[in-house]
């Protein structure tokens, strides 16, 4: 009757308490909903000795919003944010992100913390342990090759597949983390480190699918903020193989404000695509008029640039790539119209 | 390691001692003996496991017995009262929103989930509800009017 292996399961109450077993466990993991650590353990991938259940932290389960900032605790639920009514006027992107993960049931278990934290994904990498061992594994295990690129150089290139960070970085948010060595704030977009370069080595600041998080030893997320701007319209469009429970092909989100007939700002971020969420460098310069063909040739050139095309998923990498093109100029052009 | 889960189990409190590692599906299946829940797919992919905590509808496959501790976790046994079904129990056997019925269960829970939050669902609120739950048989239109009847039973008194 054991499905899993044995761990020991610490059910926190506080902060306090989690840095503490954290410091005494380097090895724990968090568990908010399980929907994808539990999953991850079923299949023999991951083995922790100690889970840490953030479920009854009241300090990670506020939500608060308004017109001029939001900040949501990181094991506040998923079905929470989506339905959340603060959030669906002020950062309407987040709240579409929130509302287009997995489906209803797993919303109501999935937190906050657990999406942006979620392990990349990959065909060779989100299977049972016998499939796994029939290709002698990989290299995001314990295997010696990339099967998605066996040529790389140590290098993985599974793929984030978390909906609200894409959403998050169109607003600029920052994460609160905390662990044993204390306490800081960082830029979410400095979290993910997943760049997967062939040409450098794997560093601290630059993973790849398998080191794909920014996080120290023992630390983890506690909340996510972001302020607002005025006059941002902002919304959350994703693709997948079928509407409901599905992990996304690609998700795209877009804020943009519109001056008159300019195109005053322009931020555009993906999911699915890459061993982190991209937020499109270069979108700045194609800001500053109205919105006309130049600036969709434009968008297109940038997604070439910086979106993979690796077949981590049973859709062939170049399409998935095309659609994250699709989805963006249709949101653009549909924020912009109003 | 090992600790006391209790819980209101179906309307009637339960004392057991549990595993860290066992899955609440486990629990229910294999521990009390309730095996209406089913074992899909094993992963979060497919509903057949759903049962309600605190009357949310909630993945067993994916939840570690433990952590319901102090709450109220449903099955579908709860369902019907001195041999009398209720009124999603009834929807789907009158309306043919069951073939083979592995799925049916799952079905069940996160329907009576939704008329217990939202006595009156439209189509939109039925669909959306049931969207983490898959189904190989019945192409899912019978089971979107077994939800329609049964809310219309529940409108008449029957318990969902
Ligand atoms: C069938 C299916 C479909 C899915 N589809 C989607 C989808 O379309 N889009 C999507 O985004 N997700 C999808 N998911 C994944 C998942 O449901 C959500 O991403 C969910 O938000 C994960 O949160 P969780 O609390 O369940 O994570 P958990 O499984 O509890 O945790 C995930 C990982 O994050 C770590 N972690 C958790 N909390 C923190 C924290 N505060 N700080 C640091 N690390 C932390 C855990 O240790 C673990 O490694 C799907 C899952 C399933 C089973
Ligand atoms: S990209 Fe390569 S190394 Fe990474 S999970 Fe897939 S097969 Fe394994
Ligand atoms: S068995 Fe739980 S979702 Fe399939
Ligand atoms: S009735 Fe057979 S799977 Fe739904």
């Amino acid at each position: 009757m054991d499905a899993l292996p044995e761990f020991a399961l610490v059910r926190a109450t506080t902060l306090e308490e989690m840095i503490g077993v954290r410091a005494r466990h380097p090895d724990s993991r968090l568990l908010g909903g399980g929907t994808d650590l539990v999953v991850n353990i079923r299949r023999g991938i991951l083995a922790p000795p100690v889970l840490i259940d953030v479920n009854d932290v009241a300090e990670l389960r506020a939500i608060r919003a308004d017109a001029r900032s939001l900040e949501i605790g990181a094991a506040v639920k998923l079905a929470e944010v989506a339905a959340h009514e603060e959030v669906m006027r002020h950062y309407p992107v987040v709240a579409q992100a929130a509302g287009f993960i997995a489906g209803p049931t797993h919303r109501n278990m999935g937190t906050v913390g657990g999406n942006l934290c979620l392990d990349t994904r990959c065909l060779f990498y989100n299977q049972s342990e016998w499939w796994r061992a029939a290709n002698h594994h990989c290299l995001k295990t314990t295997g010696e090759v990339c099967h998605v690129a066996p040529k790389s150089r140590g290098v993985c290139f599974a793929t984030f597949s978390g909906d609200l960070a894409p959403a998050l970085l169109t607003l600029n948010a920052e994460v609160d983390l905390a662990g044993p060595a204390g306490k800081r704030t960082i830029a979410l977009e400095n979290l993910y480190i997943g760049y997967a370069r062939q040409d450098r080595p794997i560093t601290e600041s630059d993973g790849d699918g398998k080191y794909y998080l920014s996080l120290r030893p023992g630390e983890f997320v506690t909340a996510v903020r972001a302020g607002n701007t005025a006059g941002l319209r902002s919304a959350y469009d994703k693709v997948r193989i079928r509407r409901s429970i599905e992990y996304p092909v690609t998700g795209v989100a877009v804020a943009l404000r519109r001056q008159g007939d300019v195109l005053a700002d322009l931020r555009v971020a993906f999911t699915g695509t890459n061993p982190r969420p991209v937020l499109l460098k270069g979108t700045a310069e194609l800001c500053g008029g109205p919105l006309e063909g130049r600036v969709f040739d434009g968008l297109d050139a940038l997604v070439r640039d910086q979106i993979m095309s690796m077949k981590t998923t049973f859709t062939p990498g170049h399409y998935r790539r095309r659609v994250a093109g699709v989805l963006a100029r249709r949101l653009v052009a549909r924020l912009f119209a109003g | 390691m090992a600790r006391i889960l209790e819980l209101v189990l179906n309307g009637r409190r339960r004392v057991d001692a549990v595993p860290d590692n066992l899955l609440l599906l486990d629990y229910l299946r294999e521990v009390v003996g309730l095996t209406g829940t089913k074992t899909g797919c094993d992963g979060g992919e497919c509903g057949a496991c759903t049962v309600l905590v605190d009357d949310q509808p909630r993945l067993s496959c994916l939840t570690l017995a433990a952590s319901v501790n102090g709450q109220g976790v449903d099955t579908v046994e709860s369902l019907a009262q001195d041999g009398r079904l209720s009124a999603v129990q009834r929807g789907f056997h009158e309306k043919l929103g069951s073939q083979c019925g592995y799925c049916t269960p799952g079905f069940i829970m996160a329907s009576a989930g939704l008329l217990r939050r939202n006595p009156h669902p439209s189509d939109q609120d039925i669909r959306a509800a049931l969207g983490s739950n898959i189904c190989r048989c019945t192409g899912y239109v019978k089971i979107i009017e077994a939800v329609k009847y049964a809310a219309e039973l529940h409108a008449g008194g029957v318990a969902p």
